[in-house]
């Protein structure tokens, strides 16, 4: 009896006449890892700036039960919606342990907040163990590797107990090993909540996705299993341009199927 | 009626002055970010230009022309001075540019006490802008009609500049995107330094045309600083058309509240109409949109 | 568990070595006149230390600190100029220059608790609706920063245009008494300085416990990322608001004390001049420490007072010079020199830390989320 799914309607944002997002409909189910993919400008990103609040749309996107569409942010992220950005965004001046305590903090009262934290939350230091970064929690996010900013990052959200998290290109310029261990978290991570992840890396969405929405021009272009998007003829011409394709060009841009 | 016309006259009379005061600091603020206090000073070195020329020359009439040009470089000067040795190592903190001219302001008022006194010096005003112009029975001041003509002029220059120059082209580039332009070749180095002498030097003519309103005295800057900052604050940034908008806006605003009330209760009225605004439009008149996240 | 203790009791000997020095140490060792200098350079530190809170943790440059301030000082001035004038009485300076009597406005403050709240809540509930209107609208850094002054030129301009109750820019001053003891009497001087300095010392407890807060990481996340921190579900708007309130509650405290203890208040100390005057002592001390504002605060003040003693334009020079190298060359204030002196220490002590290692990949599985 979930009804902590993501469910869009309609959804359309236009900047001063440009359609970027133009009535998307949508809806990822607990459970499934949701892969956003389309080239350059599909209005991936934009897309899911609507949906935590950070530019105006239109439509409908409800997630448990919310109307979030025309909800401040901090509203919206109190609903259960939580995100990343392209570019890790963390607290540089502030230690690991503090970056996650303060995700941790939207529910506590006033009266915690004008106290000095004593030892470490339960939540924090379960999930400094899950990220990985248990000898680093008293260090200056700041000094941390991209990819560790990122793992900080998905870290926040599972702290902030959000139930939607949607991930803007979390495995970008990391190494293959970082990546797999990356797709892992995320399968953990997505058993009960509602994960969409915005990304460019065919060979990691390949691996990861359970299922795959291709954005293009703004619309929806086609949504499915990896399998069945990448044999997608509309895709390929997306991706490849008009024309018979043969599987190696395929495989060479929209990954090789069968793994 | 009579009122009206008196009013709305003064209320761009006000706002003329508030705009020439703005123009250079809607530049400098909206290239880069710079919050430049002694603008202000720029235009109180801009009146003791005037005042100077004229003690040299004598003539009234031939030093008022002459000086607007001196002015524009004198002032200019000051800016570029500011630029090279302080504010170009500070852009990457555009609030503590604030303090620091802040800093430069006081340092030029004191420097102007010492040099000219404290009391206020008059620059005597032409023969042909004495009395006023009678149209339909209402005596408008010359005075008033120069600067609300020079204030356009500024403004027309300044804005053909911006549209039909390389210089223009490259501030433009600079104002939409910095990195952009960067990559484009432009050296935004030196477009930063020339638009900093055009912003002060518009502070300058700013202060010649404050010699025609009465005496000018060393602390004559901070009594429009701060204005001009309010200009630029609902204009909003990166297109000057917002400042002089703002600025007649403004002017004829607070005129009116004056009218009705006191002129210190008028200051405290606008102030608020302000915030209120901000609160339809926290980004000013006009805004560049980007798509960029904090 | 150690450092936290040492810490404590290095915090508890630092209180007392203060309280020390302001309680016994000042009054054996200064003058009576010069006693009433050093009070008047608390009540601007106790200014330092909201600002210190406003600016340096919570990155809101407040340049109209002097409205706050003016105030309080006004409020309290107000108090015992009617005091002074007994029940039903008026103020010397009305009866000087008009013959209406006291404003309606002005009756309230006869009370010595009608004033004393006014003054804790007037200036934080002044701040908390600017606050508001200007951080929920998210305008902010250098747009809020001229709001702020011009709140502080409207304010000035408001007091000089007023002289019938306001004393315009001559402002207030000739108090005789403060809550029924003479001011003349040596003694309740003495009185007014331990006052002030219990007052900032508690002001800088309060500050202390601030910073270390959970309330005091999230103002300093506010600061560097506030989109960032929308995204967490805080608003950002309400935490802002709050320091810059707390700020404004310090500011109105400091301007009524200020006022049995200079004597005087006019438009002078609440304009666009001295409130920005206020941060130089602060980015001097070092904007983001506890202590530099307030140190900072008292150096530049008395530093101000000599200076002005013998060259009256040389304070100015200063003042400028001060702001002008201070804020682009050293924007830490002095502790950061003494932060580059100890981390330089620390490295030539011992080899320098090993940098972060990554960590193994491995150790990411297996755990449940």
């Amino acid at each position: 009896m979930s009804v902590d799914y993501l469910e869009l309607t309609d959804v359309t944002v236009s900047f001063d006449g440009f359609v970027a997002v133009d009535s998307v409909n949508l809806s990822v189910l607990p459970g499934d890892l949701r892969f956003l993919i389309g080239p350059n400008g599909a209005g991936k990103t934009t897309l899911i700036d609507a949906v935590s609040g950070l530019v105006k749309a239109t439509g409908s996107a409800r997630f448990g039960g919310h109307e979030l569409v025309g909800q401040k942010v901090h509203r919206i992220a109190r609903l259960g919606v939580g995100r990343t950005f392209q570019t890790a965004t963390v607290f540089e001046e502030l230690t690991v342990l503090q970056n996650l305590d303060i995700a941790a903090g939207r529910r506590r009262s006033a009266l915690t907040l004008l106290r000095r934290r004593s030892g470490v939350p339960d939540e924090v230091a379960a999930t400094v163990e899950t990220i990985g970064l248990t000898d680093l929690v008293d260090l200056p996010a700041g000094i941390l590797p991209h990819g560790q900013k990122q793992w900080l990052e998905i870290g926040m959200l599972l702290v902030q107990d959000a139930k939607l998290l949607m991930l803007d290109e979390p495995v970008a310029g990391m190494s293959a090993e970082e990546k797999d261990e990356t797709g892992r978290l995320l399968h953990r991570i997505a058993e009960d909540r509602t994960v969409v992840i915005v990304e460019h890396d065919m060979d990691f969405m390949r691996a990861f996705a359970t299922s795959v929405t291709v954005l293009h021009a703004g619309k929806v272009l086609a949504e499915g299993s990896v399998a069945a998007v990448q044999a997608d003829p509309r895709v390929q011409e997306v991706y490849l341009g008009p024309g018979q394709h043969s599987e190696d060009e395929v495989a060479a841009v929209l990954g090789a199927e069968g793994v | 009626m009579g009122v009206l016309v008196t009013q709305v006259f003064n209320g761009l009379s006000v706002g003329s002055i508030l705009l020439l005061a703005a123009l250079g600091l809607a530049l400098t603020f909206g290239q880069m970010g710079v919050i430049n206090m002694a603008h202000g000073e720029f235009i109180m070195a801009g009146a003791y230009t005037a005042f100077v020329t004229n003690q040299i020359l004598g003539s009234a009439g031939l030093s008022l022309v002459l000086s607007l040009p001196i002015a524009f470089l004198v002032a200019g000067l000051l800016g570029v001075l500011l630029e090279v040795t302080l504010l170009r190592r500070m852009y990457h903190r555009p609030l503590d540019t604030l303090l620091v001219t802040f800093g430069v302001a006081l340092v030029l008022q004191q420097l102007a006490r010492d040099v000219f006194g404290t009391a206020g010096v008059d620059v005597p005003a032409p023969a042909w802008l004495s009395g006023p112009v009678e149209v339909l029975g209402f005596a408008f001041p010359k005075t008033r009609l120069f600067i609300l003509a020079l204030a356009i002029a500024a403004f027309a220059a300044l804005a053909a500049g911006l549209r039909f120059t390389s210089l223009g082209r490259r501030i433009r580039a600079t104002v939409q995107n910095r990195p952009l332009a960067e990559s484009a070749g432009i050296s935004t180095r030196s477009t930063d330094r020339l638009t900093f002498f055009i912003g002060s030097g518009l502070a300058g003519v700013a202060g010649v045309a404050l010699t025609l309103m009465g005496s000018i005295s060393p602390n004559l800057g901070t009594g429009y600083i701060i204005n001009a900052f309010l200009v630029v604050v609902v204009g909003g940034v990166g297109q000057i058309k917002g400042a002089v908008i703002a600025a007649f806006v403004l002017g004829i605003v607070s005129a009116w509240v004056e009218y009705t009330t006191t002129a210190s209760i008028a200051q405290v009225i606008v102030f608020a109409l302000i915030v209120a605004f901000l609160q339809v439009r926290p980004q000013g008149i006009y805004a560049l949109k980007t798509r960029s996240l904090a | 568990m150690s450092t936290l203790l040492k810490s404590r009791w290095a915090v508890l000997a630092g209180f007392a070595i203060a309280a020390l020095l302001l309680f016994v140490v000042a009054p054996a060792a200064l003058s009576p006149f010069r006693l009433d200098l050093l009070g008047k350079y608390l009540c601007y530190a106790m200014v330092a230390v909201g600002i210190g809170l406003a600016w340096g943790r919570g990155g809101m440059l407040t340049l109209g600190q002097g409205v706050f301030f003016g105030i309080g000082a006004y409020l309290m001035a107000m108090h015992l100029k009617l005091a002074d004038a007994g029940p039903g009485g008026t103020p010397d300076f009305m009866a000087l220059i008009s013959s209406d009597g006291v404003p309606g406005w002005w009756e309230p403050f006869r009370s010595g608790i009608v004033t004393i709240i006014a003054i804790l809540v007037l200036p934080a509930l002044v701040a908390g609706l600017l606050g508001l209107a200007t951080f929920r609208r998210r305008v902010k850094g250098a747009y809020f920063a001229i709001l702020s002054q011009a709140l502080a030129a409207a304010f000035a301009i408001l007091l000089i245009g007023n002289p019938t109750s306001t004393g315009g820019s001559t402002g207030l001053n000739n108090f005789r008494g403060f809550f029924g003891f003479n001011l003349y009497d040596p003694v309740n001087r003495q009185m007014l300085f331990f006052i002030a300095s219990g007052v900032l010392l508690a002001m800088v407890a309060l500050a202390r416990q601030l910073m270390l807060s959970r309330y005091g990481e999230l103002l300093v996340a506010c600061r560097d990322a506030e989109e960032r921190v929308r995204f967490l579900g805080y608003d950002p708007a309400n935490v802002k608001t709050v320091a810059y309130m707390i700020a404004a509650f310090m500011a109105g405290i400091a301007g009524a004390l200020f006022v049995p203890i200079v004597g005087i208040v006019s438009p002078n100390d609440v304009g666009i001049v001295p409130s920005i005057g206020f941060l130089i002592g602060v980015a001097i001390g070092g904007r983001t420490t506890l202590l530099g504002p307030v140190l900072g605060a008292i150096a530049v003040a008395w530093a101000g007072t000599t200076l002005s003693e013998t060259i009256p334009s040389g304070w100015t020079y200063l003042q400028g010079f001060l702001f002008m190298l201070v804020i682009a060359f050293l924007p830490g204030g002095l502790a950061s020199l003494g932060g580059a002196w100890s981390g330089l220490r620390t490295r030539l002590r011992k080899p320098p830390p090993p940098s972060p290692t990554p960590v193994d990949p491995a150790e990411l599985t297996g755990v449940n989320v």
